[in-house]
């Protein structure tokens, strides 16, 4: 493909972007590493010394710990068969012939690029608020009392928030690959007899199974972050009802200040990552090679 | 080609197309729409029809707390996104037009720190910017918003720097250029649309960004994301003015998504989906 | 001036040696051609005489002078791609300008080289547009205009008519031929296509995994190749083996047979045989004969004849026609 100095001159033009990456993944992980095992408060300088284990035990038996790690699973496995469930779905009929397509697509992807914040505030506050949202005013065109949602049901309702802001991406991405379906492919399906069902089976679907893990993957890293969303709508309540990972280790780390058992719980949350990259990485990696 | 459809059979889909489409837009429509209420329709209750006025954007825009975190959200998203091009664009360059073997395990380690939770480096972090005085500056915010997207920089300018053919550099080549001359004169204006879509996704992510944004700053550097976070909790009669102010902060990226849209759905799949 | 030379040229990839070693000596104003199938290098070897690829050994001499460690750009040569490789966002003219702007020539004078060039290739017309509003033939043209300009050594084309329809690529074939007889600089053209080979060239390489089976005139290789590769490669339809007792007879392991020196008949002959299928082209019709115990042979008659599917019918060899070949493929004298 190319010369001696050209593949010399690559190394030095990757040389930044990869030690820049090298120290942001190393020396975060390090401290974090290191600090796990120290006895570290910040409203209290005398605690200090090595900890052993002290600091995961405290971690792990917090009676928060095992409902943050089924929440942040939750979270993620919930959004993800929203936004791609209803994706297909919109993909689907976004690729039929309609009129003000342009529009309609820029309405669709409108919710992606709305800040967290403003999402969680616009949703708390207009739309699931049970006194003047939105919805208690439908149910009360129904003739129903008002849903208390962030209040009754608050780990599906920021389920709902964020799958309303992933649910054009999906949708979109899953639009792009469907449009690339040549013609030709469905109407070969077509005259092989297949019908609209069988056609979505065995050639759509097909089809769009690179676009879904792409789409999996991209979700899942930011997914396993989420974090805004539930501190501004639930404050990871009730009780623990809607806390996740991140939300825990920010609790203890720094708001409780208690950084020893946040750095071990920022362990866990890697270890958890971790499981799931390798997991994902085997599936989509494949499939990433442009 | 497309077949004839029907008429009724368009209609039909067009209706139902735009009923979804209307739906998933509505948290954003009914926010703009109470952002035109005054403050008592707005806790009146659910309604369509505002009486168009345009105090709460006049009352928020008059405070110095909306304008501050304004600013400091285009300081941080635009710089971190300069900073993160200057870097990403050789190493993007060097692994579309030389790759190696290893370029593809290079291109997913890079990816893979993406996966390390940002909640997992927080604690140490947080001491970090505590020690070195950069909390809570935009100097701060911008370094971290440069780490956390770089990846994804690289690889969208990876995915569109290969689309440009080799065959094309090597003519130019062939034709006397000299390294320089290929960058300025061949490889710079084919790569510029990649770059700019690249620039805007980057502004978009960073503008968003809603960990680090919120963990890292208290007051001063506090960015967009932190001031409207900041609404978590009603404050009186607050309805309009919290809409006006979402309004005032999502607006400016929308709009830079609605024009940009279709490059930005296909860099975000890093060319895996065409 | 522009003579090559190559002296034990080898190029290996990550362990594989693509050429294991070549020795050519293309003199000043050929117009040689390398032909082969996909994968025996041909391409490979033109990229290390443009310097695209580094070589592993030996050494390449323009004009007796090393150039072998040069880069590209300071090689005098140029080259037309395969996909044109035309600059999209540059016009015709800046992109036939573009060699002379690197070379640092005088607006003036490349203003009216572009021109020139232009007008040889029936481009003036098209000089504002840009590559994408232009045909193939054209985005050709455009392509070859950039390589003339800059009055290059020796050209290097790297199938540059695989991406045209068969009737451009019949004309195109003819007008680069008038180009060579034009310029008289030397040019080098890789195609996998025989018959470009044979009608463009005034000699062929002819290229098999990485070795060079034979270089000589088209008429040389068409009459005396040197082994059964060669004698299988040039020619259409393509020559016919035979093996076992058929190749016995004269006393060698295969002979072949080009399907014009083959005779047919009715009533007797070498070999009998029953009419497979019938192509018939209007000037020629090529027969395909099931030989019994030898296989599918293909014999190429007048334009008009009555021979049909099933017939049985028997076919011999001119005398003097017959390609001899020893087991290790090696043609017999």
């Amino acid at each position: 493909m190319a010369t001696k100095q050209s593949h010399r001159l690559a190394r030095w033009m990757m040389a930044p972007s990869v030690f820049v990456l090298l120290i942001w993944m190393i020396v975060p992980l390090a401290l974090t590493i290191w600090f796990a095992f120290q006895r570290y408060r910040l409203t209290n300088p005398n605690i200090k010394g090595f900890a052993g284990f002290a600091n995961f035990e405290f971690f792990v038996t917090d009676p928060a710990f095992w409902p943050a790690i089924i929440n942040t699973l939750l979270i993620v496995v919930g959004v993800l068969v929203i936004t791609v469930g209803l994706g297909i779905l919109l993909a689907l009929m976004l690729d039929q012939p309609i009129w003000g397509q342009g529009i309609v697509r820029i309405l669709m992807i409108s919710p992606f690029f709305v800040m967290p914040p403003v999402a969680a505030v616009v949703w708390k506050h207009e739309l699931m608020n049970p006194t003047w949202g939105v919805f208690a005013a439908v149910s009360r065109f129904f003739g129903q009392e008002p849903v208390n949602w962030l209040g009754n049901y608050p780990l599906l309702s920021i389920i709902v928030i964020v799958a309303w802001q992933w649910l054009p991406f999906a949708t979109l991405i899953l639009l792009t690959a469907m449009q690339s379906l040549s013609e030709e492919q469905k109407e070969a399906a077509e005259m092989d007899g297949a019908n609209v069902f069988r056609r979505f089976w065995y050639i759509i679907l097909p089809h769009l199974a690179r676009a879904i893990t792409v789409v999996i993957l991209i979700q899942t890293i930011y997914l396993l972050g989420v974090y805004a969303e539930i501190q501004i709508t639930t404050g990871g309540g009730p009780g623990f009802a809607s806390t996740n990972l991140p939300f825990l280790i920010y609790n203890t780390g720094v708001l409780g200040g208690n950084i020893g058992a946040g750095a071990a719980g920022g362990l866990v949350a890697v270890v958890l990552a971790n499981i799931v990259a390798i997991f994902l990485m085997r599936a989509v990696g494949r499939n990433l090679d442009a | 080609m497309a077949r004839a459809v029907s008429t009724r059979r368009k209609l039909t889909m067009t209706i139902l197309v735009w009923l979804v489409a209307l739906i998933v837009f509505f948290p954003i429509l009914y926010t703009i729409i109470t952002s035109l209420k005054t403050e008592g329709e707005a806790a009146a209750g659910f309604s369509m029809i505002p009486s168009f006025t345009f105090e709460s954007y006049a009352a928020v825009l008059d405070q110095q707390d909306y304008l501050r975190p304004f600013f400091n959200s285009v300081v941080i998203s635009i710089g971190s996104t300069i900073v993160a091009l200057l870097i990403a664009v050789p190493a993007a360059w060097a692994m579309a037009f030389t790759p190696t073997p290893k370029t593809r395990d290079v291109l997913m380690w890079m990816l893979s720190t993406k996966m390390m939770p940002a909640a997992g480096v927080l604690v140490p972090m947080y001491l970090i910017f505590l020690n070195t005085g950069l909390l809570d500056t935009l100097l701060g915010l911008s370094i971290i918003l440069t780490l956390v997207n770089l990846p994804i920089v690289v690889w969208m300018l990876y995915t569109y720097f290969k689309e440009i053919p080799v065959d094309i550099l090597e003519a130019a080549r062939m034709d006397g250029a000299t390294l320089g001359k290929e960058l300025v004169y061949v490889l710079l204006p084919m790569a510029v649309p990649g770059i700019a879509s690249t620039l805007l996704l980057n502004v978009i992510l960073a503008w968003n960004e809603a960990f680090w944004t919120l963990r890292l700053s208290t007051d001063d550097a506090a960015p967009l994301t932190a001031f409207i976070a900041s609404f978590s909790s009603p404050q009186g009669q607050f309805l309009a003015k919290l809409s006006a102010a979402s309004v005032l902060a999502i607006l400016p990226i929308l709009l830079l998504g609605w024009f940009s849209q279709k490059q930005l759905v296909r860099g975000l799949t890093f060319g895996a989906v065409k | 001036m522009g003579s090559i030379t190559l002296e034990h040229v080898n190029k290996t990839f990550g362990g594989h040696p693509v050429i294991p070693d070549v020795s050519l000596e293309i003199e000043d104003g050929e117009f040689v051609v390398f032909v082969g199938p996909s994968g025996c290098g041909k391409s490979t070897l033109l990229r290390l005489i443009a310097g695209l690829e580094d070589t592993t050994s030996g050494a390449i001499k323009l004009d007796g002078v090393d150039v072998t460690d040069k880069g590209p750009a300071h090689r005098g040569l140029a080259m037309v791609f395969q996909s044109y490789a035309l600059y999209p966002h540059m016009t015709v003219r800046q992109n036939i300008a573009f060699p002379l702007k690197m070379a640092n020539i005088d607006k003036a004078i490349a203003e009216q080289k572009v021109a020139d060039a232009a007008r040889v290739l029936n481009l003036t017309d098209y000089l504002d547009r840009k590559p994408r509003a232009l045909s193939g033939g054209q985005r050709q043209r455009v392509a070859i205009g950039r390589a003339i300009v800059r009055q290059p050594k020796a050209f290097l084309f790297d199938e540059p008519l695989s991406n045209l329809d068969a009737a451009l690529r019949v004309n195109m074939r003819i007008e680069i031929t008038e180009l060579h007889q034009q310029l008289k600089t030397t040019m080098v053209y890789v195609t996998h296509d025989q018959v470009e080979a044979m009608t463009m060239a005034n000699r062929i390489v002819v290229l098999n995994a990485g070795r060079v089976e034979q270089f000589g005139t088209p008429l040389e290789l068409y009459k005396s190749p040197a082994n059964r590769f060669v004698a299988g490669f040039i020619g259409s339809p393509k020559m016919n083996f035979l093996e076992g007792a058929a190749a016995g007879k004269y006393q060698a392991e295969a002979i072949g047979v080009r399907p014009e020196h083959v005779r047919i008949s009715r009533d007797a002959g070498e070999w009998q045989g029953k009419v497979g299928v019938a192509e018939h082209l209007g000037s020629d019709t090529f027969l395909h004969v099931h030989v019994d115990g030898v296989g599918l042979q293909t014999v190429r008659t007048g334009g008009e004849n009555d021979y049909h599917p099933g017939e049985q019918v028997w076919l011999s060899p001119e005398p003097g026609r017959i390609y001899r070949f020893d087991r290790a493929g090696q043609a017999l004298r």
